[in-house]
């Protein structure tokens, strides 16, 4: 089982049944895993904060949701974070591509880089920063945390996790 | 006609269905005419009944109703190719479309100009649209249930609200009683 597999195996052993995602380069192979797993269903989206709603209503249906997505989303679903996900109490995994840190080719991922910790941090997000393989070990943990207290929680994973930016 | 007038007109039918409603004064309108658990109050994050009420539908078997605006759908107008690609045929979209932003002072959405939302929900590849007039409304919606087929209905009306209070209750308790309809 590839790291990919085995962060998707944890989704759907935590009963994650449906996953929204927004493509990143560096989660294309979760986003293959989700796709072909058989308890998972998949929908992609179009925009994170539309993500972050089909999510919630998946939730209320009886379902466990998650989204993918990169750390630039953080920019684009702070309103809905705060109004939809945090207000009503909604358990949300965010497992988030760590783009502009160490072994970033594009210079411009380090603009919201910068920001995505700090971000996270004033909306009180419990995070986590994957930056070594072994810190996934941790990931089945972080899911029953995120259903236990009912909050979005973020899971970061950087280009030195994934073993570079396709260098 | 204007919204209210819709809501109280298809408060029958809406009556035991599970609703998504669109935030701002339509929510405080269909809280005041027809409130009841299997309502769901979206009180910030415009645009998204849609997509909550997809994911819903897709993640359950009950009739699923997202009651939407003009100015919403155009908010999150990638909802449109979302719904038409995971088809879930207990799901209804119903835009109420009254060519403006009806919560922030009735200023003109582009869907009362050029741009017209049945149109634009066919091009996104949605199979079951129907624009009705205000008053085919309820008939038109019931079809939609009976039908068992994803339907997306943009109802075409007047601008104007009603005045009715603000939603005070807590979100949590919309959440809860609302997912207590969701398993009744
Ligand atoms: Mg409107």
């Amino acid at each position: 089982m590839n790291i990919s597999e085995k962060l998707v195996a944890d989704f759907a052993a935590n009963d994650v049944g449906f996953i929204t995602t927004v493509p990143c380069k560096q989660l294309a192979g979760v986003i293959d895993a989700v796709e072909a797993h058989p308890d998972i269903r998949h929908i992609p989206a179009n925009k994170e904060d539309e993500g972050m709603g089909l999510c919630a209503g998946a939730f209320m249906g009886g379902t466990r949701s998650a989204i993918i997505m990169q750390n630039t989303a953080i920019g684009v679903t702070i309103n809905t974070l705060v109004t939809l996900i945090q207000y009503y109490r909604i358990p949300l995994p965010m497992l988030i591509s760590y783009r502009g840190e160490l072994r970033e080719p594009v210079a411009c991922q380090a603009e919201m880089a910068v920001h995505t910790k700090a971000l996270l941090a004033q909306l009180n997000i419990p995070t986590y920063h994957f930056h070594k393989l072994s810190d996934a070990d941790e990931f089945d943990a972080i899911l029953k945390y995120t259903f236990m207290c009912n909050k979005p929680v973020a899971i970061l994973t950087d280009a030195s996790f994934w073993g570079g930016y396709g260098e | 006609m204007i919204r209210s007038e819709i809501l109280k007109h298809i408060a029958p039918i809406l009556d035991g269905q599970l609703a998504v409603c669109n935030i701002g004064i339509p929510s405080q309108e269909l809280h005041a005419i027809h409130d009841q658990a299997s309502n769901f109050y979206m009180l910030g994050t415009m645009g998204l009944a849609s997509s909550i009420g997809l994911g819903l539908a897709l993640a359950q078997p009950k009739t699923v109703i997202a009651i939407d605006g003009d100015g919403s759908v155009l908010t999150n107008l990638g909802t449109l190719p979302t719904i038409a690609n995971n088809v879930a045929n207990n799901f209804i979209l119903l835009i109420i479309d009254n060519g403006s932003y009806g919560s922030t002072g009735d200023q003109p959405t582009y869907a009362g100009m050029k741009t017209k939302l049945e149109d634009v929900a066919r091009a996104c590849g949605c199979e079951n649209v129907i624009a009705c007039a205000a008053e085919d409304t309820g008939t038109t919606l019931q079809a939609a249930i009976d039908s068992g087929k994803q339907t997306v209905i943009v109802c075409k009306c007047e601008s104007g609200n009603a005045k009715m209070p603000v939603i005070t209750m807590d979100p949590v308790t919309i959440r809860d009683r609302f997912m207590g309809a969701v398993k009744a």
